[in-house]
Parts: C-alpha cells; sequence; structure tokens
C-alpha cells in the first residue's frame, strides 16, 4: 500500500512537468491550426519551421553566440584559476566573491546593468554585446568548476614532472591538464547551456533585428504565431532527450569500468 | 612554478568592465534624472503606491510558488533517497530534463492549456462544467512559476538527502525514535543546506521574473519585474528603472544574507 502511494507520488510529478511539453509535442504533428481539433497527422509544421528564415537566423545567433561565449569564458576562466592560485588569500576571496555576483544577481538587474554600460559607452547594442554579455554571466560557471580542481592536485605533480626534464609549458600540458580537464569540460557544457538558455540578458543586450531562440520565440508568443514553435519544441525536446541518454550511457559505462579497474 | 598572477588578468579585465562598471552604471542612472542631476526621487519611487504594491505582490506570489515547490520536492527527494530508481539515476534525469527545455517554451504550453479554447477549456466542455478561467489570474503566474522552477528545488534537495549518512537515520531509529521524530529531529535538520539553496534558486527568479507573469497574466499581472522591464522597454524612463532595479537588488541580497544566515546557525525550526 505504502509502496503505491509513493509511486502514486512519482507518477503524479512526472505528469506535472510531462504534460505540457507532451502536449505541444502531439500539436506539432496536428494537421489544421487550431488547438481544439485533430485534424489529421502532418508534419506541415516542421517543413515550415526548417524553411523559416527567422527561425533558422536565430538557431544559428543562438549556437554560434553559445559556442563562442562558452569557449572564450571557458579560456578565461581557467587561466583565471591558474592566477588566482598565486594570490594572497584576501585578493583571492574579495575576486570570488565579485566573480559571484552575475551568478547570485537576478538576470534583470545584470541585464539592465550592461545595456546602460554599453549605451553610456557609445557602443550601439549588435551581436557582439549580446557576446560579451554571454561571456561575462558565463565565467562564474566555469570557475566554480574548475576551481576545485586544482585544489584537488597539489604542487608536487607538477615540481616532480620538473625534476624529471620536462618544460613548464610541457609539464603543464602532460601531468596538470588532464587532471583539471572534467572541470573544464563540465565549466563549459553548463557555460553552453545557460547561454542556450537565457533569455532575459539577451533581451535587453541584443540590437534591433537581431533574435536568439529564446527573444524570437517571446516575440512570436506575443504576435500569436504558433504552430512553427510547436514543432520547434518538438525538435528541441528530442535533441535534448537524445544528448542527455548519451551522456548517461557514456557516464555510466565509464563509471563500470572505473569499478571493474 | 606555472603559477602565476598575470594570468588572471582578463578574467580582473572582464569583472571591472563587465560586473563592476555596469552596477556602478546602475548606481549612476540611478542617482541622476534625465538632465544628469542628482536625485534620489528614483529610489522613493519605490514607494509610491502602485510600485510598493507591485513589489509586495511579487514577494507573495516568489514566497507562495517557493513554499509549493518545497512541499512538493521534499517528499520526492524522501521516496527518491531509498527508491532503486533514485540511486540509478535514472530518475533524477527525469526530473531534470524539463529544465533543459527553454523555459520561455514550457510557459508558453501553460498558456496553450489554459487559454479560452484550450486543452482545459476542452476538457470542461467534455465534462459538461463551465471552463475553469484561471490564465491572466495570479493562479496562472503562480502555477508557471512552480512549473518552470520545480527542478531547481527537486535537485539540491535530493542531492543532500542522497548523501545523507544513512548511519544517522539507523541510530536515531535504534534509539527509540519513530519515523516521524527521526524526520523532525534528524532528517529535517541535515537537509536544511540542500532546503536553503532550493529556495534561493526559485525565490529569486520567481521574484524577479516579467516573463511568467507577462505570457500567463496577459498584461494585468503587473510584478516588479514587469514594471521595471517596461521602465526600459516602454516608457524609456531609464533613470527611474535604474533605481527600482537598485533597490530590488538591495532586496535580493538582504534576503541571500537572511538564508545564509539560517544555514549557518542551523537550527531553524521549520515545523
Amino acid at each position: 500500500m505504502r509502496k503505491i502511494g509513493k509511486g502514486l507520488y512519482i507518477a503524479l510529478i512526472m505528469f506535472f512537468l510531462y504534460l505540457p511539453i507532451g502536449f505541444l509535442i502531439v500539436l506539432s504533428f496536428n494537421e489544421g491550426r487550431s488547438m481544439a481539433a485533430w485534424t489529421g497527422f502532418s508534419f506541415h509544421w516542421f517543413e515550415e519551421m526548417f524553411e523559416s528564415r527567422m527561425i533558422m537566423d536565430a538557431l544559428y545567433n543562438t549556437f554560434t553566440i553559445a559556442l563562442g561565449a562558452s569557449l572564450a569564458a571557458t579560456a578565461i576562466g581557467v587561466l583565471a584559476c591558474i592566477g588566482l592560485q598565486a594570490m594572497g588569500y584576501k585578493s583571492r576571496q574579495s575576486l570570488l566573491t565579485l566573480n559571484n555576483i552575475p551568478m547570485l544577481n537576478a538576470d534583470i538587474v545584470t541585464g539592465i546593468s550592461l545595456m546602460l554600460t554599453f549605451v553610456a559607452f557609445g557602443i550601439s547594442l549588435n551581436y557582439e554585446t549580446i557576446m560579451f554579455s554571454h561571456i561575462c554571466f558565463c565565467i562564474p560557471y566555469v570557475i566554480l568548476s574548475v576551481l576545485p580542481k586544482f585544489k584537488e592536485i597539489g604542487d608536487n605533480t607538477f615540481e616532480a614532472a620538473l625534476d624529471l626534464g620536462a618544460t613548464k609549458t610541457k609539464a603543464f600540458i602532460k601531468v596538470i591538464l588532464p587532471e583539471i580537464m572534467p572541470g573544464i569540460l563540465s565549466g563549459f557544457l553548463l557555460a553552453f547551456t545557460m547561454s542556450v538558455d537565457d533569455f532575459v540578458i539577451t533581451h535587453f543586450t541584443r540590437g534591433a533585428g537581431i533574435n536568439t531562440l529564446s527573444t524570437l520565440i517571446y516575440s512570436q508568443v506575443k504576435v500569436g504565431v504558433r504552430p512553427t514553435l510547436y514543432a520547434l519544441s518538438t525538435v528541441i525536446f528530442v535533441v535534448i532527450l537524445i544528448v542527455l541518454v548519451l551522456t548517461n550511457i557514456i557516464s555510466s559505462k565509464r563509471e563500470k569500468r572505473r569499478l571493474e579497474l | 612554478m606555472y603559477k602565476h598572477r598575470g594570468f588572471a588578468l582578463p578574467f580582473i579585465i572582464m569583472i571591472i568592465i563587465g560586473t563592476l562598471v555596469p552596477l556602478c552604471s546602475i548606481v549612476f542612472y540611478g542617482f541622476t534624472d534625465d538632465t544628469g542631476n542628482f536625485t534620489i526621487e528614483n529610489f522613493l519611487a519605490m514607494f509610491s503606491e502602485e510600485h510598493i504594491k507591485a513589489l509586495i505582490f511579487s514577494v507573495l506570489l516568489a514566497l507562495i510558488s517557493t513554499f509549493i515547490c518545497l512541499i512538493l520536492a521534499y517528499p520526492l527527494g524522501l521516496i527518491l533517497r531509498k527508491s532503486k530508481l533514485g540511486k540509478s539515476g535514472f530518475v533524477i534525469f527525469i526530473f531534470v530534463l524539463p529544465m533543459w527545455m527553454n523555459f520561455l517554451l514550457r510557459t508558453m504550453a501553460w498558456q496553450v492549456i489554459l487559454e479560452r479554447n484550450g486543452l482545459l477549456d476542452h476538457f470542461c466542455q467534455f465534462l459538461n462544467i463551465p471552463f475553469v478561467e484561471i490564465i491572466n489570474t495570479p493562479f496562472a503566474v503562480v502555477l508557471g512559476m512552480v512549473y518552470d522552477f520545480l527542478p531547481f528545488m527537486i535537485l539540491p534537495i535530493y542531492n543532500v538527502l542522497k548523501s545523507m549518512d544513512e548511519g544517522l537515520i539507523e541510530a536515531s531509529y535504534d534509539l527509540g525514535a519513530g519515523k516521524f521524530t527521526t524526520l523532525r529531529k534528524v532528517i529535517l535538520p541535515l537537509s536544511v543546506p540542500g532546503i536553503i539553496s532550493g529556495i534561493t534558486m526559485v525565490f529569486v527568479p520567481s521574484l524577479t521574473t516579467f516573463v511568467i507573469s507577462n505570457m500567463l497574466g496577459g498584461g494585468k499581472i503587473n510584478l516588479i519585474g514587469n514594471i521595471i522591464e517596461q521602465e526600459f522597454t516602454v516608457s524609456a524612463n531609464w533613470n527611474l528603472g535604474s533605481g527600482l532595479s537598485f533597490v530590488m537588488m538591495i532586496l535580493i541580497v538582504v534576503s541571500m544574507v537572511i538564508f545564509t544566515k539560517l544555514d549557518e546557525d542551523g537550527e531553524v525550526n521549520l515545523l
């Protein structure tokens, strides 16, 4: 009896989480425009979506910004972690506090503050201002995932590599880099998803006519053009599902291998 | 040694131009009027009737949503902690998956369900009962907040419950405590850090949202986020908007300090 109750509770929450998404997916295959009636199965809205210039442009912007911003944030973040280690306690702590600001602050405040700065310095809002803003809010996530890795490894292995005749660069690449790689990867992925997901900061820092998926969806919903957005939801959901299932399989395989060793 | 403080230079530059200067800009705009003269009007504007009403209403809705998320997520965490499914990581994958979906699309889904001629409307017609119209009401906004931010509550609570030392719980049973006492005296206090981080992750975005209230409130629900956004996009009174955002930022900092204080004391009586 208790077991049934627990199962029911899990099922209810899952129903709550998936019903809206499932509904969008069903609608994306509906022939007609109305959601009142099922008028037949069709890929019609998918065709329209892939032919839509606006959606494809937004998709392109979303991914180039996410890739550029997360790569830049990863580079700056990793370098920052190396630099932070060489600092005294006080300056490191105050820098880390400043680093936390974009993460803790409300997106709307971050977005507005960046926009005001661009405008105050006479920089017109465009693609680059979105990119810069995304780099800013992605850096904290990279530092958060990389810094603990540096704390784990200590200095001994690096010094041993030097004693054995490696140059500083070589020792860093061969000894330090492999150790911090998982942190770099998860930081990069976190930054990437944060960037893809962002709406509010992009909303305030984008130039007229430049859309990411989020801002496009927002303006489309306001106007009430929706069936192509249902198709977009289905595509996004399937892509996320595939990516997450794959990463889950890979990580569980790796776990197994580690246990076997 | 490879460590050199010089490597942090790009980071420090980004902090200065990407965080510090922008914050100063907000303060600067907030303290000046449109002719550039010093004023504190923009901060005091928060206490005008319209704004303070919106602020109180936002805090109220955010508190309600956070509370609902908490009472939905905590039992789920307790169930998943002990279940085989929870250990395999599969269930948590299921509960986190919706979080990756674009939150505007998720909010749009509720719009589609709740609106006139939507799924709910047809369901009501099917049952022959009058349409339960909750779109464009505060209920719809709370529903949207709970839906969008629930995974942010589930994740930290589940994580803290999962890593809890089983020995402590068994010790409590051995010492004669019942199920409820163990929950209240052992499990709950130990899970406070997860609860606190869940609360922060739901409360702050709920308090400051303008998207959810816009999409599910039909422009009738004015939260403080909507008012600030409109100052920038519609009325173009940036000085007022900056003043209001600055006050809101202070409010967030204060609530964060309160939340972390609760965490440090660790002796919050939640029941």
